[in-house]
Formats: C-alpha cells, sequence, structure tokens
C-alpha cells in the first residue's frame, strides 16, 4: 500500500490489488462516521479519501485510514450484494467483437453471461459501473470512432471492462446487448444501484 | 407564496450551493459554485448560513421579476445589475445587499472579468435538496428544477414572505482573490512526467483555452511530455487536479469534474486557490508554483481568515436609495468596477 498526496485536501491509497480496495472502502463505511472526512472514492487501484484540512490535519486523517488499512487487509472484503441482469444479446457490434476476437456469436455470449464480474468502480457518469474483469478472449481496446450517442441501457466491454451505460451518452465501448434496468435513480438511496464490491452476473434473454 | 419570476435566462443560469459531497463513489460529480468565496460572501451579506444556495450565472446573467412583498438580495461578482423600478432604472452595486420590492425587475446583467457571478436572496430559496445538495449537475440532469439551467418563466421559490429589518450590509472593501502564481502541489503522478515538463510546468506560462466551462479549463502552453504513457489505471480526481492527456495539453478540473479519470495528474492546485481559479476565463494567463503540504496548509487557514475578516468587518449602511443613485453616477460615468461594493 502506497499513500500519495492529491493536493491538501485529498490523499490516494493505491494498492497492487483491486479487492483490497473494496476492502478498505468497506471498512470505512463500516466504522460510521470519521471526524473531517469528505468522503471516499474507490477505483481500480486505489482509494481516494477526501477529507476537509480545516477540520483534521492530513498526517492525523492518514493515520487513521492506515490504521483501517491494517484491519482491512485481514480478508473480510466480500460484502458486496449479488445481481443478475438479464440482458438481450442484441448489440450493435455483437458481430464486429465476434470477428475480431475470432469467435462465434454464440461464443461471445457464452464468454461474456459466463462469469461473475466485481464492481471496480464507478465513475464516467453517475451509476456508471466498471465491471471486471472481462475474459482474455474477449478484450478489445475501445472502437476507433466513439459514437456520439449510446443508448441508456447499453451492456458494453472494452479492455479488461464491461459495464452498462446507465444514461444515454458519447461512448467508446463495444456494445453488445441490452438491459432495461435502472442504474440511477436520484430519487432512491443509494441512488446507482450497484457499488463497488458487488457482484454481477448477466443472465441472457 | 412568493417567489423571484424569472423572464429571461441568462446565458448559463443554474442554482448552486458548495457542492454536493458522499456521492463521488456512486459517479456523482460535486458541482457546486465555480468561486465559493463569492458565494459565502453573498450569504454573509443577507444573513443566510455560508453554504446557502444561489444563483450561478455565467456570461450574462437572469432578468427577474420580485413577487414577494420583498426581498432582501446581494450579488457578488462582476456583474452590472439594474434595477427598474416604478418606470426608473437605477444600477445596483455589488458586493452589497439591497431591498427590493414587489414588482421590482432586476436584470443582472453581463459578467464580465470572471467565469460567473452569484445572486443570493435572504433566507434561501424554498427548494428540495437532492442527494442533500442544491448544487445543479446539468449533463446528469440532478439537482433543483430537474438538474436543469434555469429558463425564462422560471418560479423560484422565496422561504420568507418578506425582508427582515434592520441595516442593509455592504463589504467594507473588494475581495483579495490574490494574484502570482497558481499555487499547486505535485502529484499524484508526477512521475508520468519527464524532468523537463515538471520543470515547464513550473515556469511556463499558459493561457486559458477558449472551451472553459464548469468542467475545467483547458490550457494553451509548451507541451507537457510524458516519459510514456499518458493513461493509468483510472482512479479518483479533485477540484484542481491537473490531468494531462496524450496531446501534452493540460486540464485544471473545476466543479463538474468527473469523479474518476485515467489520464496522468501531473499535479493539483491547492484548495486556497481553487475559488481564483474557478474564477478564471479564456484568455486569462497564469504560472504555477510548486509548493509542499505546509504551504498549502498556511494558504488556506490564510485564505479562511480573509474570508472571516471580509464577514467580520461588513459595514451596515445608512439607507438604501442615496447610496445608488451615487453608484448609479458613477456608472454613467463609467467609474464603477464590477468589484466596488
Amino acid at each position: 500500500m502506497r499513500v500519495k498526496d492529491v493536493g491538501d485536501t485529498a490523499f490516494a491509497v493505491d494498492f497492487d490489488d483491486g479487492d483490497r480496495v473494496v476492502a478498505l472502502y468497506d471498512a470505512i463505511r463500516r466504522v460510521g462516521p470519521l471526524l473531517g472526512l469528505v468522503e471516499t472514492v474507490p477505483s481500480l487501484r486505489s482509494l481516494l479519501v477526501i477529507f476537509d484540512p480545516l477540520s483534521i490535519s492530513r498526517a492525523e486523517m492518514e493515520a487513521r485510514i492506515r490504521g483501517l488499512a491494517d484491519r482491512a487487509s485481514d480478508g473480510d472484503g466480500g460484502e458486496g450484494r449479488s445481481w443478475r441482469i438479464p440482458v438481450r444479446y442484441d448489440g450493435p457490434d455483437l458481430d464486429a467483437v465476434a470477428q475480431a476476437c475470432g469467435l462465434s456469436r454464440t461464443r461471445v455470449i457464452d464468454l461474456h453471461a459466463g462469469r461473475v464480474y466485481q464492481v471496480r468502480m464507478l465513475g464516467f457518469m453517475p451509476g456508471f459501473a466498471y465491471m471486471g474483469t472481462l475474459p482474455e478472449a474477449l478484450r478489445l481496446g475501445r472502437r476507433g470512432e466513439p459514437r456520439l450517442k449510446v443508448p441508456a441501457g447499453s451492456v458494453a466491454i472494452a479492455d479488461d471492462m464491461t459495464a452498462i451505460y446507465p444514461w444515454e451518452s458519447p461512448g467508446g465501448w463495444h456494445l453488445l446487448g441490452s438491459a432495461e434496468i435502472a442504474l440511477f435513480d436520484q430519487t432512491r438511496e443509494p441512488p446507482a444501484l450497484l457499488a463497488a464490491g458487488d457482484q454481477v452476473v448477466f443472465v441472457p434473454l | 407564496m412568493s417567489h423571484l419570476r424569472l423572464t429571461t435566462p441568462g446565458l448559463f443560469s443554474t442554482i448552486q450551493d458548495l457542492g454536493r459531497f458522499g456521492y463521488g463513489a456512486q459517479g456523482v460529480p460535486v458541482a457546486g459554485v465555480l468561486d465559493p468565496v463569492g458565494l459565502r460572501l453573498a450569504n454573509a451579506l443577507v444573513g443566510n448560513v455560508d453554504g446557502e444556495a444561489g444563483i450561478e450565472f455565467c456570461g450574462l446573467g437572469p432578468g427577474l421579476v420580485v413577487e414577494a412583498e420583498s426581498v432582501r438580495l446581494a450579488v457578488v461578482g462582476p456583474a452590472r445589475p439594474i434595477l427598474s423600478r416604478d418606470g426608473a432604472a437605477t444600477a445596483l452595486a455589488v458586493g452589497r445587499c439591497h431591498l427590493l420590492h414587489r414588482g421590482d425587475v432586476l436584470a443582472l446583467g453581463a459578467v464580465n472579468g470572471a467565469a460567473s457571478a452569484v445572486l443570493v436572496v435572504e433566507g434561501g430559496f424554498d427548494l428540495a435538496p437532492v442527494m442533500g445538495s442544491l448544487s445543479t449537475f446539468v449533463r446528469a440532469g440532478i439537482g433543483p428544477l430537474g438538474g436543469r439551467p434555469l429558463v425564462a418563466g422560471c418560479m423560484l421559490p422565496l422561504r420568507r414572505d418578506r425582508a427582515s429589518e434592520g441595516p442593509l450590509l455592504a463589504l467594507s472593501a473588494p475581495f483579495d482573490h490574490g494574484r502570482g502564481a497558481v499555487r499547486v502541489m505535485l502529484g499524484p503522478q508526477a512521475e508520468y512526467f519527464t524532468e523537463t515538463a515538471l520543470e515547464v510546468l513550473a515556469s511556463a506560462e499558459f493561457i486559458v483555452g477558449r472551451d472553459a466551462d464548469r468542467m475545467g479549463l483547458r490550457l494553451e502552453g509548451p507541451r507537457l511530455e510524458h516519459k510514456g504513457e499518458a493513461g493509468i489505471a483510472s482512479d479518483g480526481l479533485v477540484r484542481g487536479c491537473i490531468q494531462v492527456p496524450g496531446n501534452g495539453q493540460p486540464i485544471v478540473l473545476l466543479a463538474d469534474h468527473q469523479t474518476v479519470g485515467g489520464y496522468a495528474k501531473i499535479a493539483t492546485v491547492i484548495s486556497a486557490d481553487l475559488p481564483r481559479v474557478g474564477r478564471m476565463v479564456p484568455g486569462d494567463r497564469l504560472r504555477f508554483r510548486v509548493v509542499d503540504l505546509a504551504e498549502a496548509e498556511t494558504a488556506r487557514n490564510a485564505l479562511e481568515r480573509a474570508i472571516q475578516s471580509a464577514r467580520s468587518s461588513l459595514r451596515a449602511l445608512a439607507g438604501e436609495l442615496d447610496l445608488d443613485a451615487l453608484y448609479s453616477a458613477n456608472l454613467v460615468s463609467g467609474m464603477v468596477n464590477g468589484e466596488t461594493p
């Protein structure tokens, strides 16, 4: 674990292993409100800790987080929920992905739907969950030409990640299918359906 | 019900407070005013708590009609508000509280010299917070009034039906936002850049590019070279992060920045200088100076003391109309600078 400055109001706790990010994120949430802690943002191999420098010093905040990290690494993680999300595999890039990977359409679907993904982080847009990791055989870079409009609900892949677009937005991922699911609802608490650490399985319709 | 009714929306006007915290892990940007100092001072002028929401307007402010018995309001930032009452137009000074009455028409005018200005009302707007905040994040429609920019016809409900009694307050001096180099702390990915890039960052002049918006300032200037790839495993961002994509042109992240990003960040603007950076407009020139954590902490404490001092030295005005007449005369002869209280 490595701690790096992100200005004077935050630091990043970097790990080699994404599981430890989620474990620390959970551990911090479990202890309840910490004086001076504004919020934490988990990402692939890093947890961003944002604090109020007028309420707590950087040194003191770091000491508290390190204490929690020591306990979190004892490996109780895995508090995430499990989701089964029905997917209609009718995406506009399904054939192109099959061709680029040298697989049949059916094989692409079987591979994509045939494993349990873990939500590694949310970002890009509210409720957009990056889930990993994709089977090696399906790993492609982003599209050469990003789309200006990707429909909400699109199930997509890029690099070693898969995701569902919660909003219509521009996007450069390959679209394999669609899911009818409200990934973000600002009237709900929490508004995002998925959270870092959750496990997701796609069920072909 | 008491309202402000918008007759014209202005160029880009949104309801904002100091930001929506606690939802970054769900991918929700903090948003909030570009210039938190401006909002805090405006709130002090009308007796509100620090973080009460106001209207932030960029480029050209909205026009509105008072549909309440009376309301106290204040504008902070380089706007040119004009009050129309009983057929007569008067320029109102910014940086002070004004008492308006039913039927008064206020045109907030052009914003020149900073990215935005804010208007607040005594008691605040009677809007329901969304996810704990009245900030508006337009790209996902999160916030009050559908999370969208204000439009003509918008009714902004007031918590108070009439203004309180007592003297009107004004800032005793324009707030000093500081000048000179913008202070940054290196990192979190300074090691992704060449030695030359780090020297250039600390010495070159950059210009705020044309497409600056609430998400960030794209800077034009010498290229900041990466040692290798510009991409990193996406990690969390804060306001002030200076991310550098493959083209070597830095972007300073502002209020509406995404929660995570995949470009290396060479440095991060310290919190004391964020309000100042949030005021910058295309064409502004800036330099950076690298400081350490201790200097950043000292600077932040100094900023808080300056805000506290501005709040505790507000002066009470004798009367409304006489002073306005004076300011009006100044405006006609072109003497008013946008920051004069």
